[in-house]
């Protein structure tokens, strides 16, 4: 209890930002990314395309229509939202914890007029940056493959900004209370993989028993997807809103916390 | 010493602590402790680890909130004027902590950038930098490919992008060989003719000799002394040491004699040390009552005094827990 009061500590008053700064903090992993992006993106390109190739086009063949549509394209736009959050995930789990705990990045800045809010704002803002570029290559896959069919897809990248901006907080928070290494792989296995699986990207989630039905609502990436599958397939409803409405409460709701928790957790 | 006077004739207060506090939980790491540090000089934190000189440093620069006292640096309280001050701080902290995804002079690029020193600006100072460091045919090396020497100075060299006012160092030779050390105090050195005021805190104590004007001894949160390395070697244990192998009951009887010869003793191991400022006088006098006495003398050796042996006498503790430098005194 003590321990929980101590990382939320401040989490009531405003962050000390500076907008200019939080942009160089940025500019710092994008100067280290654009290192490696080639072999970067092709990397996590490979996962969902083969998703999309194994399920969609393999298993697809045995699924009749899903609300009237192929599996495949059923399957890709929730897709374009997963790719979005695992390659936001694995860069704000992993990398932001060797930044701070090993590469010590995160002191190095503090020392300078850099304070430890824009550092934090500057990792939120390059977690969002990454997943939504994922994302949004991902979507130009679906795009090549035939199965965008409307040009509403082209607001792809609010729900993506959304969704990501969603998980580079949680994964901070994640941060903000591991030990080591390990303690992500709890992150993947307890929350990402089983959101991974249920928020409605491989079937409806009216498929799931009655009794777990409202879990999907509970995730970010349930309400990615279903604003995502609309606009892509052109079948935009008002349900579009409330959704979106759902993730703006959840990052004004939550963007405090990974800021004072991973600087309580720094600094004392 | 260098002189610190400015225009107005009076010093200018770089560093002003006033009955600092830092507790961590119930732990106390800093019990009161009030310093200034004036302009042009360099003052040194010297004490074993555990002294709260990390703690202190830490807190001038704003990284570690204060419990109680007051700090100010430049004039301002670090409290509300972190972003200002910092602008005109460079810090080399005591675990390297340069960028190893990026390369030496993106580092310092990438570093300046967090100052908003302008693009062009900051390649010239960058160039200043690695030249000064003697870097510049490392600017494109991976800094994981540097040896510890030269991440070091790189470090320091970082800590220079903005032309600080005031540096500090926490430990910036630890872990070091001594060739490594002793290039990185010339550029201390120079550092400090061109009139960068500089705190360091060390336990080596012949960095502080080489390099401190002032200083303070710290053990366990508190100050024990404060002064410029000579003096507090004068007051504390004169100029000479003299070791001798002999049992402390000994001692009166060897020193028989000896009057005011003996500033002070210290008992360390197997070994006494009498404190004199008159080295040879007492030993000649010592040699001649163990003569006397046929006490056998296995181990007796005149060395000049340091703060080493201040240290020893103020906190009565060997020096276990301060790592020798490896070329010794």
């Amino acid at each position: 209890m003590a321990r929980t009061a101590q990382l939320l500590k401040g989490v009531a008053t405003l962050p000390d930002i500076s907008w200019p700064l939080v942009g160089r903090v940025f500019y710092r992993n994008f100067k280290v990314f654009m290192k490696t992006w080639k072999a970067n993106i092709m990397f996590n390109f490979v996962e969902p395309v083969l998703y999309l190739w194994a399920m969609g086009f393999g298993l697809g063949v045995y699924v009749s229509k899903i609300n009237g549509l192929s599996y495949i394209e059923f399957l890709a736009p929730g897709l374009i939202a997963s790719s979005a959050m695992f390659s936001t995930c694995y860069e704000m789990t992993y990398d932001s914890f060797t930044r701070m705990n090993y590469h010590k990045t995160f002191h190095a800045m503090a020392a300078t007029p850099v304070s430890m809010d824009d550092v934090l704002m500057g990792e939120i803002i390059y977690g969002t940056f990454k997943g939504m570029l994922y994302g949004t290559v991902f979507f130009m896959i679906t795009f090549l493959f035939g199965l965008v069919k409307s040009p509403l897809a082209l607001f792809v990248p609010v729900p993506l900004f959304l969704l990501t901006l969603c998980f580079s907080i949680l994964c901070l928070i994640w941060v903000s209370i591991a030990p080591n290494y390990d303690f992500f792989g709890y992150f993947f296995t307890l929350f990402v993989s089983p959101m991974f699986l249920l928020s409605g990207i491989f079937f409806p989630v009216e498929n799931l028993p009655a009794g777990i039905r409202f879990l999907p609502w509970l995730t970010p990436l349930y309400h990615a997807v279903e604003i995502i599958r609309p606009l892509v397939l052109g079948q935009v409803t008002g349900a579009v809103l409330v959704h979106l409405g759902w993730l703006a409460a959840f990052v004004a709701l939550t963007l405090r916390l990974p800021l004072v928790m991973v600087k309580n957790r720094l600094v004392q | 010493m260098s002189d610190n006077t400015g225009i107005s004739g009076k010093k200018n207060k770089i560093i002003e602590s006033r009955d600092l506090v830092k507790k961590f939980g119930d732990f106390e790491a800093v019990k009161g402790v009030s310093f200034s540090v004036f302009q042009g000089e360099c003052f040194g934190l010297l004490g074993p680890n555990g002294a709260g000189k990390t703690s202190i440093v830490k807190m001038i620069y704003g990284f570690s909130p204060i419990t109680s006292g007051e700090m100010q640096v430049f004039g301002e309280d670090i409290s509300a004027r972190a972003r200002a001050i910092k602008t005109r701080i460079g810090v080399v902290p005591q675990e390297d902590n340069l960028d190893p995804e990026l390369s030496v002079w993106d580092n310092l690029m990438v570093y300046a950038g967090y100052f908003r020193i302008k693009r062009e600006q900051a390649r010239e100072r960058a160039g200043q930098v690695l030249d000064l460091m003697e870097l510049t045919e490392k600017a494109d090396t991976a800094v994981n490919d540097l040896s510890g020497g030269m991440k070091r100075r790189l470090t320091l060299g970082r800590a220079l992008i903005n032309e600080p006012e005031l540096l500090i160092l926490d430990e910036p030779t630890t872990g070091l060989d001594p060739y490594a050390r002793h290039l990185l105090w010339q550029r201390l050195r120079r550092l400090k003719e061109a009139g960068t005021t500089m705190l360091l805190t060390t336990h080596y104590l012949e960095e502080a000799e080489q390099l401190c004007d002032r200083l303070l001894i710290l053990d366990r949160g508190e100050i024990l002394e404060e002064g410029s390395p000579a003096d507090l070697v004068e007051i504390h244990v004169g100029r000479e040491v003299l070791e001798l192998g002999i049992g402390y009951e000994e001692i009166a009887s060897l020193t028989e004699g000896a009057g005011d010869l003996v500033k002070d003793y210290h008992v360390l191991g197997d070994n006494v040390l009498l404190f004199t400022n008159r080295g040879q006088a007492l030993s000649d006098l010592v040699a001649g009552n163990a003569e006397k006495m046929s006490i056998t003398l296995f181990y007796r050796r005149l060395r000049p005094s340091n703060l080493e042996d201040v240290f020893l006498k103020l906190t009565g503790k060997t020096l276990e827990d301060i790592p020798q430098g490896p070329e010794g005194y």
